[in-house]
């Protein structure tokens, strides 16, 4: 069973809800990064989500833009991402990894090498925004040899047919963008996501994550009614975009925000008991 | 048995690529977020119905005819050609064109399909301003917002444009993320479209982003090498040697060579920009110094680093600005059907005078590169040969450029 289908599993035993936080590697420096995701595992993370910096981010918001901003300014490379979870590894190995990111650095990479390095590192999962199945190509086969789980996103405007070709190439979860839109927007409408949450539900039997406006413990906590897990970003990236000179305070403001996330979350689940 | 690259430059219909899904052998594609597979899907679908519909493409020449001023002239430098005393030397005259460049062959046609998908808001990137004032006189005569992303640095080096584009209706929006040039300006774009999509259709100026644009964008601007193709043989009575186009990211280039692709005796030479040099690492010639890669939603040739990040490009022409290049380039490279080479800033400055003083042209800087191109060709090719040059610009926005260049205070 692999890391990310144990948590999922174990999670439902308990009837909770999974938190899923995404920071970029390499911000605010490279070297906050591993004690950032040891703080985010303590603060309530079921899995991490690390953001790869690109330069050309298509998919993301301001904030975001300038997270990879700050992490190429000191070189981060897809290299160091990995070194950066190797080193995550040695005092965790059962939170899940999940690399977030675009298709050019691996498509520079090579496939069959990343994919191998990725493995090695310790990393469980790859979500490429600009990589639809379509274009997989000899990716899926690579990921696959390796035992990583291709995560893919479904969006406001996928067709019935395109979420059931998704849902077939997808595994370990389905990130689910809850509205039209990069991330760091605010928009939700959180009955829209919970109708096309059930859809999926009907179409895979993998969990159903949502991402994209969550920025509250509020929204977290009302959201996590709908799925399975929660994915939050730009909110806390935006905690390490105003402390970015201060590495404990990026550390407090994250994790406190996360951890306020995670009660809510909780609180709503004892609720429903 | 493998194929030699000529074999397959032999058997190669260069009239039925891209295939189905935007792939030229192994580049193009559509690698986009997965909110724009739809909107992709429902806009391909919707230019395969009007790309052959007669109806559709009689709206498209009246205006291409009426309000364009087509057909562009190809007019023979005389002048110049004897001057550089090799081959004889046409220019096809995109520069008359309203708005002043072949940019509006491509907006035309994308405002058109947008009024039939019923979208009533246009957004366009835009690097020397050229696309986005195109854009902006389209909207402005159809009736449409139009909203176009420029680079924050762009914006500081083509005023005049960000000012015809104001006149015109448009918002000029700056763009202040990564390297504030074109590529940036297309990001935002992009974002723009993610978040609009609903109302919103994203007019691309170039033959770069994700299927079905570099079809879309070929198909509009191959209005240039049809007439080159009718013109030439009406005035030489036979098809040229050799094509030059400059490439940016390779629109007003293919527009030319397309029409000829199948015709083997022709030569096709794209221009890059070479900036300070290749050496210097200040250029913007992808296809001369790069490696492929993905970026903008399609697979190309890119100046990247070597863990694949982006990097800033140089070129004293603004519109030639850009780290990546039209995916039916990379193609046609690698089946050497076409050849790349570059011109630096210098060399480009040089073809500016030399036109604007034998010919009484002034073109614009990124139509220079081709200039300066195709007087070497000239030479190498001798006096029997013929040679069409794509003078894709006029270089009225490029005043102030060639000013500060020179020191000049205007
Ligand atoms: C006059 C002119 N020529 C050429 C270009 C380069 O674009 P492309 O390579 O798509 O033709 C531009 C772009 O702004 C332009 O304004």
């Amino acid at each position: 069973m692999s890391r990310i289908e144990a948590r999922f599993e174990a999670l439902k035993a308990q009837g909770r809800r999974a938190l899923i936080p995404y920071v970029t590697a390499g911000d605010p420096n490279p070297g906050l990064t591993v004690r950032l995701m040891h703080g985010l595992v303590e603060a309530g993370a079921d899995i991490v989500e690390l953001g790869v910096p690109f330069s050309d981010p298509i998919g993301d918001g301001p904030v975001i833009q300038l997270a990879c901003e700050r992490s190429l300014a000191h070189g981060t490379s897809i290299r160091d991402v990995l070194n950066m979870v190797r080193e995550f590894r040695e005092t965790d190995s059962e939170t899940p990894v999940v690399l977030m990111g675009y298709m050019n650095p691996i498509e520079v990479m090579g496939y069959p090498r990343f994919a191998e390095a990725a493995a090695e590192a310790g990393v469980d999962g790859v979500l490429t925004v600009d990589m639809p199945p379509e274009e997989m190509g000899d990716l899926s086969e690579c990921l696959a040899g390796a035992g990583l789980d291709p995560i893919f996103l479904i969006a406001p405007t996928t067709t019935e047919a395109r979420m059931q070709v998704i849902c077939d190439h997808a595994r370990g979860f389905i990130y689910y963008v809850s509205l039209k839109g990069v991330t760091g927007s605010d928009s939700l409408d959180i009955g829209a996501v919970a109708a096309r949450v059930d859809r999926l539900n009907q179409m895979t039997g993998l969990p159903v994550g949502v991402g994209f406006g969550i920025s509250t413990a509020e929204k977290a906590a009302q959201m996590s009614q709908a799925a399975d897990a929660i994915v939050v970003g730009s909110a806390l990236v935006r905690q390490i975009q105003e402390n970015a000179d201060d590495d404990a305070a990026v550390l407090s403001k994250v994790t406190g925000l996360l951890a306020s996330m995670r009660s809510a979350m909780d609180a709503e689940v004892t609720a429903a008991v | 048995m493998a194929k030699t690259v000529e074999d397959m430059q032999m058997t190669v219909d260069y009239s039925q690529f891209p295939d189905v899904d935007g792939h030229f052998g192994t580049y193009g594609g559509r690698f986009v977020p997965e909110t724009l597979m739809a909107p992709l899907a429902e806009l391909s679908e919707a230019y395969l119905r009007y790309r052959n519909d007669p109806e559709f493409l009689r709206e498209f020449d009246n205006d291409a005819t009426q309000f364009v001023g087509r057909p562009s002239p190809l007019y023979f430098a005389e002048r110049w050609s004897k001057k550089i005393g090799g081959a004889r030397i046409y220019l096809k005259r995109e520069d008359l064109n309203h708005t002043g460049a072949h940019k509006i062959n491509n907006a035309l046609g994308q405002a058109l399909l947008a009024k039939r998908m019923g979208k009533q808001r246009v957004i366009a990137e835009t690097g020397a301003g050229q696309h986005g004032v195109a854009t902006a006189t389209v909207a402005a005569r159809l009736g449409m917002d139009c909203v176009v992303y420029m680079g924050a640095d762009d914006i500081q080096r083509q005023s005049p444009n960000v000012f015809r584009m104001r006149l015109l209706g448009a918002k000029v929006v700056p763009v202040t993320s990564g390297t504030r040039t074109l590529k940036d300006a297309l990001n935002e774009a992009m974002r723009d479209w993610v978040t609009n999509v609903d109302d919103t259709f994203y007019i691309i100026g170039t033959v770069a982003g994700p299927h079905p644009y570099p079809l879309m964008v070929r198909d509009f601007q191959t209005i240039i090498g049809r007439e080159t193709r009718e013109q030439i043989l009406e005035q030489e009575g036979r098809l040229p040697d050799a094509l030059v186009a400059c490439v940016g990211g390779g629109s007003n280039a293919i527009g030319l060579f397309h029409p000829f692709l199948n015709d083997a005796s022709v030569q096709m030479h794209g221009v890059e920009a070479g900036g300070s040099g290749i050496a210097s690492g200040q250029h913007a010639a992808p296809l001369c110094a790069g490696k492929p890669g993905v970026l903008h939603g399609n697979r190309t040739y890119l100046m990247e680093d070597e863990w694949g990040q982006i990097i800033g490009t140089h070129s004293i022409s603004a519109g030639l600005d850009y780290p990546g290049v039209g995916p039916e380039h990379a193609w046609l490279k690698d089946l050497k059907r076409a050849v790349y080479c570059s011109v630096t800033d210098e060399e480009a400055m040089q073809g500016f005078h030399a036109v604007t003083r034998t010919e009484g042209i002034i073109p614009a800087l990124e139509t220079a590169h081709a200039l300066a191109r195709a007087e070497t060709l000239a030479k190498e090719l001798g006096p029997d040969k013929i040679i069409v040059v794509n003078l894709s610009g006029r270089g009225d926005k490029d005043l102030q450029t060639v000013a500060n260049h020179e020191g000049i205070t205007l």
